[in-house]
């Protein structure tokens, strides 16, 4: 376009004149697209909203109900290991302090609480029997436990922390109260009179609660004394199954597929079916895993080991796709320069292409795994999910071969549970368990920035 | 740009380092390379032209079996090096490539330090039987590749790092570790800068005195500046080849002349 045609004859240069809309002031065309523009971010914003406020949502109440799990009450108490009741005999024979059960330390535990309350001077229509029902039903144990160890302290006065029971913990933290209690057998209005005494004098606290991390699952009537610690072991041998097996096995198919495999029917057939694998639901591993690895190869039924090899079976395309497309963004001048130096294919992988590839494979491997920590469908099949009060176990072997529970499942199982002290442990372990996700989810993240390599 | 003069047309009669005979290759069902004939002697230069898609980079990587890496490639006819057929079943790719060297059109050195991108190479060969070996390998081949000088304060800086001039310099050291007997190069210097091509020019000239290069470039100025011989290539033909003076000055076929005066491509 010129202008030509209009410029004056006179000498004089006036401006030029604008032949179509002035620049100063939108077209309605202009106007449109920048209120569509306007909409869509409006759009986006109120997407992102609604999703952060999902997110506060769902950490707000994970955390208000599940951060009480981690605190725990205590009661404390000097113990006077008596002679006569514990080693009749007075030899200290191991065998034979092993035979008083339980019971036979309740007189004893009876005995120190009373001896705490009239101590204290507090005025209570209880009997002893009542006294003692505010502690839990595992300080009998407790108190077993230590003497067994420790034989040689029978007949002194010892200082114990027990767990409180968990009404009596609810009561402290507030879940229970006295209108609640009306029809439960379990604690009485007289009970929580004394619980506020002993609050006051010191006796009963509440405290960070160690055993709830570190600890195993407690049976129904001792919610007080469940904890996540032996279902983190179980979790923590899974993972090591699913990485010994599914990373080499993983990468070592996405590296023949990609770089050594011909392009033909076969293998995309193989390349379909491994997006299909992906996207199969995990329950369908799970009943896989229970005819193939628990009825057909016989391997023990709940054990982290079956558990493992179900996982490995659902992580490997997660593993497969990710790798494959980590090779894959390697640029092809590097291998073309590997071969034309005279490297054999396999030296161009392994020398070069490999290495380049690994923060991205480090990275789907993690996260690979921590789907396989979430997981709990297919372990609700193969058994490992229950009451699994074991202890720690003390070997890899045992690890692996012995029944044992994992962390979602072990949720799931207090979820399921019916006394509200389980439901509050559910929220607990929920907190421990993203804790972990968040935790890998943030190593893998840091890999990717650190090695990320740019060319 | 005046350029067209051609420097350096003696041409000594050398004796043949690689010959074509008949080659076609296919990818798939399309037809790229026609039944080309050619002879690339030893110490010279040896310039593929052609426009774009013509297959004188084809035809190059025909040369050192690069194009095993492709599929659906298929080779056809013999190529002859010192008399040995390079398609022959019992030849391995990898000692061939070894013997004949490659420079790409990207610069493309390992993300690794300079060092290990030259001592690659004589590693994986096993050329050198200890460190003072590899040390002495990679000095003479980083002077070959006239680097020496702006690199050997940082030897272990990573290769990635060097200008893309550097880096293509450092490609062709990279390339004349292995000892080779020739050296193809894609466009090298179609990534650089016109002082870094001056570089390299001058650096091809020099190869030309220990091997046999083939290039394949663009610039039919720089095709003028650095060979003895030319071939001119063709939708998938080899239309003529002959010394590069002749060709620039007084070609044969019409399709050389119209191309050389920028009718055609």
């Amino acid at each position: 376009m010129t202008d030509l045609s209009q410029t004056p004859a006179s000498g004089e240069t006036p401006m030029p004149q604008k032949r179509g809309q002035s620049l100063l002031e939108p077209s309605d065309r202009t106007k449109r697209r920048n209120a569509a523009e306007t909409r869509f971010k409006a759009y986006g914003i109120g997407a992102i909203a609604i999703g952060l406020l999902m997110l506060l949502v769902l950490v707000t109440t994970i955390f208000s109900k599940g951060l009480g799990a981690f605190q725990q009450s205590f009661v404390t108490l000097q113990v006077e290991l008596l002679e006569s009741k514990l080693d009749k005999n007075g030899n200290r024979d191991i065998d034979d302090i092993k035979k008083v059960t339980t019971f036979g330390y309740a007189p004893i535990i009876r005995g120190a609480i009373e001896a705490k309350v009239t101590e204290l001077g507090i005025d209570t229509p209880l009997k002893a029997k009542d006294m003692a029902g505010i502690l839990s039903k595992d300080a009998a144990a407790t108190l077993r436990e230590y003497v067994v160890t420790n034989p040689g302290q029978i007949g002194e006065t010892v200082e114990f922390r027990f767990l409180a029971q968990s009404r009596v913990d609810g009561y402290l933290k507030g879940r229970v109260s006295r209108d609640s209690i009306g029809n439960d057998k379990n604690i009485s209005a007289g009970q929580l009179d004394l619980v506020d005494a002993l609050v006051a004098a010191g006796v009963v606290e509440k405290t960070f609660n160690l055993a709830f991390i570190l600890g195993s699952d407690a049976s129904d009537a001792r919610p007080e004394a469940a904890g996540m610690g032996v279902s983190m072991l179980g979790s923590l041998f899974m993972m090591l199954v699913v990485l010994a097996l599914a990373l080499p096995i993983g990468v070592a198919a996405s590296i023949y597929l990609e770089e050594f495999a011909p392009q033909n029917w076969l293998t995309d057939i193989i390349e379909v079916n491994i997006s299909n694998l992906a996207a199969v639901p995990s329950i369908v591993f799970g009943i896989l895993g229970l005819a193939v690895f628990i009825n057909y190869m016989h391997l023990p039924s709940s054990a982290p080991l079956v558990g493992g090899l179900v996982l490995t079976l659902m992580t490997l395309p997660t593993i497969i796709i990710s790798t494959r497309a980590s090779l894959k963004a390697v640029p092809p001048s590097i291998r073309d320069a590997a071969l034309g130096v005279g490297a054999s294919k396999m030296q161009s992988v392994f020398h070069h292409v490999l290495p380049l590839a690994a923060p991205g494979i480090l990275t789907g491997t993690i996260i690979g795994l921590a789907q396989a920590l979430g997981e709990t469908a297919p372990l609700l099949l193969i058994g490992m999910v229950g009451f699994i009060a074991s202890n720690a176990p003390d070997s890899i072997a045992s690890g692996l071969l012995s029944p044992n529970s994992a962390m979602p499942a072990q949720i799931y199982e207090w979820a399921k549970r019916a006394d509200p002290a389980f439901y509050e442990r559910a929220w607990g372990g929920i907190i421990i368990l993203l804790v972990f996700l968040i935790t890998m989810n943030t190593l893998a993240v840091i890999l990717r920035r650190r090695f990320e390599r740019r060319w | 740009m005046n350029d067209m003069t051609v420097v350096d047309n003696t041409v000594e009669t050398q004796r043949t380092k690689i010959a074509a005979q008949n080659v076609n290759v296919y990818y798939g069902e399309s037809h790229a390379i026609k039944d080309v004939n050619v002879e690339i002697e030893d110490k010279t230069v040896t310039a593929f032209i052609g426009p774009s898609g013509c297959g004188k980079s084809t035809f190059l990587r025909c040369l050192n079996r690069m194009n095993d890496t492709i599929d659906i490639c298929r080779v056809t006819g013999d190529i002859l090096l010192e008399g040995e057929d390079i398609y022959d079943k019992r030849v391995d790719p990898v000692q061939l490539r070894a013997q004949v060297g490659m420079v790409f059109q990207k610069p493309n050195p390992f993300p690794k330090s300079i060092y290990d991108n030259v001592a690659y190479g004589p590693r994986i060969h096993g050329l050198a039987r200890n460190k003072a070996e590899l040390d002495e390998i990679v000095e003479k081949s980083l002077r070959r590749g006239a680097i020496w000088d702006e690199v050997k304060d940082r030897l272990q800086s990573p290769g990635t790092g060097l200008s893309g001039g550097q880096q293509q310099r450092l490609c062709i050291a990279r390339a004349v570790a292995t000892e080779p007997e020739v050296l193809l190069m894609d466009e090298p210097c179609s990534a650089l800068d016109p002082i870094a091509t001056a570089q390299v020019e001058e650096l091809i000239d020099e190869l030309r005195e220990n091997y046999s290069v083939v290039i394949v470039t663009h610039s039919m100025q720089q095709a003028a500046r650095v060979s003895q011989k030319t071939a001119f290539f063709h939708l998938g033909n080899l239309v003529e080849f002959g010394p590069t003076g002749q060709i620039f000055t007084n070609p044969e076929d019409p399709r050389t002349e119209s191309y050389i005066t920028g009718r055609i491509g």
